[in-house]
């Protein structure tokens, strides 16, 4: 309980403090001002995404060639957890993009790919809703999760080459060409905090999914005697 | 009896049977039909706008064309458990998949090569000369959809709301798909015809991506 | 007549559990079967008799403990041949097209006379250009059998064989089976209660809550092990 509350403060403590070297510490951007502040929260999400799918996905591989439903626990929860940073990220572009070029959405090959990541996720984790018996659902949903993220590397280089045809605004184009040397530390503290972050929530919501399976197990027991 | 042959005799199967009822490639091409008609009235079909956006709406004809001709591949197996059948008979259960995915292909293909001078006609587009071009892109990315479509059927014949599971699943998963093929025959049907290696070469690694994980892990999408 | 079965399949269940959420199908099954057995497997609907053949078929795993082969094999891989509740042939094909095309995956030799011949044997000589579509039950059962003997199998699996049968055939099926079993092939067939295919048994068993409660090697007499299964 005691490791539970450690980890939820350090993590929450982080972030804030990420935020804060965001807006004070980090020197501003040449063209865009304090708009480009976002970038730091931005792309330390799309990371911590990132991170949580790939857990996801050895979770998956585990589980396919183990059968612990340990792995299979493990691999929902991050996807959920991927889903949530991913959704943030696809929040938090328009809120850039509108006030940089008028416009909430501009088919940004980053940001498109994100959403067909999202769109990957989401149907992962409906695809476990519509599965009842819960080994053919670990095992269902571990496949699927498999062949969805060995897509994204595809995903995300087709769209840019598709981008590559059709130039358009770029969301946050500075960070494509390369951080500043005074950016720097502010954002790998901010994507440190954002990871730390994304571990207190796998921890708390595996938790949660041990639980329902120790209940279950209970229930059996209690069934079957 | 080997990995190759057996494949082969499943997918004479396959073919024979469809061949016979016809009900499968007859739906398919009428859906398309249908799709590209009613996409028509989405824009204006001067042959600017054909070209700018006639060969994205034909790929995404044949993309939800294949999510609904994709479903009966193992849902047929359920009827009389003949998938169990099949798996007691084949030596490697990869030869389902393989038959399953070059009969799917196949149909595919026989689709979209019936639709080319539909389409051609119905939106002023010339393509002659790129032929080959046009036909490897058929050839890849139909092989694209029928692989993750193969494998993702087999999924969703196990859950519930089969029927709306298959596109829900698929549709995501074939992005590349559907961005490359369109680039590419854009290319190909432009007034100044260009051959976008790149996008060949996406088609080719989502195959050949698809195929190896579906050899690796296709016997456990058969499981029971 | 077909060949006997060169090879001889044993089968060993050690603490088998299969699972299915919190319904338990199998539970700590142990069950040795030897080879050349023919074994009666008795129990209620819900026994897990089905789930036991479907593990013996390798085409379920056991949620826990495990189940081997044990093999005394000259040359061959042995087949398992396996006649379920389901048909498992193809309505849309004819007899002979449905036995063609699996004896073609099973690597069977000179196909057309062995499928000619099965299909004599099971009586559907004449309708075999017929689709499986237009048949009975009982006529898709014997189908169903043919299916399950084309590449001369040494582990025969049935679950419960003779339905649909009329008795001509049943009667064929059990002197089918009888000289499978005298030939040295392993059959654990599922049956519901004293049958006369059940008298061809060398040994029976029965399935309560997916455990084996009565087994004639135990020295229990096979008329107990048999009766008492209810519907």
């Amino acid at each position: 309980m005691a490791k539970r509350v450690v980890l939820c403060a350090a993590a929450v403590l982080l972030v804030i403090a990420a935020a804060y070297a965001s807006f004070f510490i980090a020197p501003e951007e040449r063209t865009m001002g304090d708009l480009q502040r976002i970038f730091y929260f931005h792309v330390s999400c799309a990371w911590a995404g990132l991170t949580a799918f790939l857990i996801g996905f050895a979770s998956n591989l585990l589980y396919v060639w183990k059968r612990n439903e340990k792995y299979d626990w493990l691999g929902v929860t991050c996807a959920e957890v991927g889903v949530a940073f991913t959704t943030i990220v696809l929040i938090s572009g328009p809120i850039w993009a509108k006030p940089a070029w008028g416009i909430y959405w501009t088919w940004d090959a980053r940001l498109t790919s994100t959403f067909v990541l999202w769109l990957l996720y989401i149907s992962y984790l409906l695809l476990r809703t519509l599965v009842e018996e819960p080994n053919r659902r670990a095992l269902l949903s571990a496949l699927f999760g498999i062949f969805a993220f060995i897509d994204v590397p595809i995903v995300f280089g087709a769209i840019r080459w598709w981008r590559t045809q059709h130039p358009a605004p770029v969301i946050m184009g500075g960070p494509n060409s390369g951080l500043a040397p005074g950016m720097r530390p502010t954002f790998y503290f901010a994507v440190l905090a954002m990871h730390l972050f994304m571990w207190f929530l796998i921890s708390e919501r595996y938790a949660l999914e041990k639980l329902r399976g120790d209940v279950e197990v209970l229930r059996r027991e209690a069934e079957t005697s | 009896m080997g990995l190759l042959s057996n494949a082969a005799a499943l997918l004479g199967k396959e073919v024979r049977t469809e061949f016979r009822s016809r009900e499968l490639l007859s739906t398919t091409i009428v859906f398309v039909l249908i799709v590209v008609v009613l996409f028509s009235f989405t824009f204006d079909p001067t042959t600017n706008e054909s070209h700018r956006f006639g060969p994205g709406l034909l790929w995404l004809a044949f993309l939800f064309a294949a999510s609904l001709m994709l479903q009966p591949c193992f849902l047929r197996e359920q009827t009389n458990d003949t998938l169990s059948a099949l798996r007691l008979a084949v030596s490697d259960p990869f030869a389902i998949f393989l038959a399953k995915i070059g009969a799917n292909t196949l149909f595919l293909l026989l689709t979209e090569l019936l639709m080319l001078p539909v389409f051609a006609a119905l939106f002023n587009v010339n393509f002659r000369g790129q032929l080959p071009g046009i036909l490897l892109t058929f050839l890849l990315g139909s092989l694209g959809i029928s692989t993750a479509g193969t494998a993702l059927a087999a999924i969703s014949a196990q859950a519930r709301m089969r029927e709306l599971l298959l596109p829900l699943l698929l549709l995501p998963l074939l992005a590349p798909i559907l961005v490359a093929s369109t680039e590419v025959t854009v290319g190909l049907m432009s007034a100044d015809p260009v051959m976008q290696w790149k996008g060949i070469g996406f088609l080719a690694v989502f195959d050949v991506v698809f195929l190896t994980a579906l050899w690796l892990f296709g016997e456990y999408l058969l499981e029971e | 007549m077909a060949s006997p079965a060169e090879c001889k399949v044993g089968l060993r269940f050690e603490k088998v559990d299969k699972r299915y959420g919190t319904v338990y199908a199998l539970r700590n099954l142990t069950l040795t079967i030897a080879p050349g057995e023919c074994v009666a497997l008795a129990g209620r609907n819900g026994s897990g008799k089905t789930t036991l053949l479907r593990i013996a078929a390798n085409l379920t795993r056991p949620t826990r403990g495990s189940l081997s082969f044990s093999e005394s094999t000259e040359n061959q891989n042995p087949h398992t041949g396996f006649v379920a509740h389901a048909t498992m042939v193809y309505d849309e094909l004819t007899a002979e097209e449905n036995l063609l095309f699996f004896a073609k995956l099973l690597g069977v030799t000179k196909r057309k006379e062995r499928v000619a011949e099965l299909l004599f044997e099971v009586g559907l000589g004449e309708r075999k250009d017929s689709l499986v579509r237009t048949f009975s039950r009982g006529m898709r059962q014997r189908v169903a059998i043919a299916r399950a003997l084309l590449a001369n199998p040494s582990l025969l699996l049935f679950d419960e064989p003779a339905t649909g049968l009329d008795p001509e055939a049943t009667t064929w099926l059990i002197g089918r089976l009888r000289t499978l079993r005298d030939s040295g092939c392993t059959i654990v067939m599922s049956l519901h209660g004293e049958s006369e295919v059940a008298r061809l048994a060398t040994r029976a068993v029965r399935l309560e809550a997916g455990s084996v409660v009565a087994d004639t090697r135990a020295g229990t007499t096979f008329q107990s092990v048999l009766s008492f299964t209810g519907g």
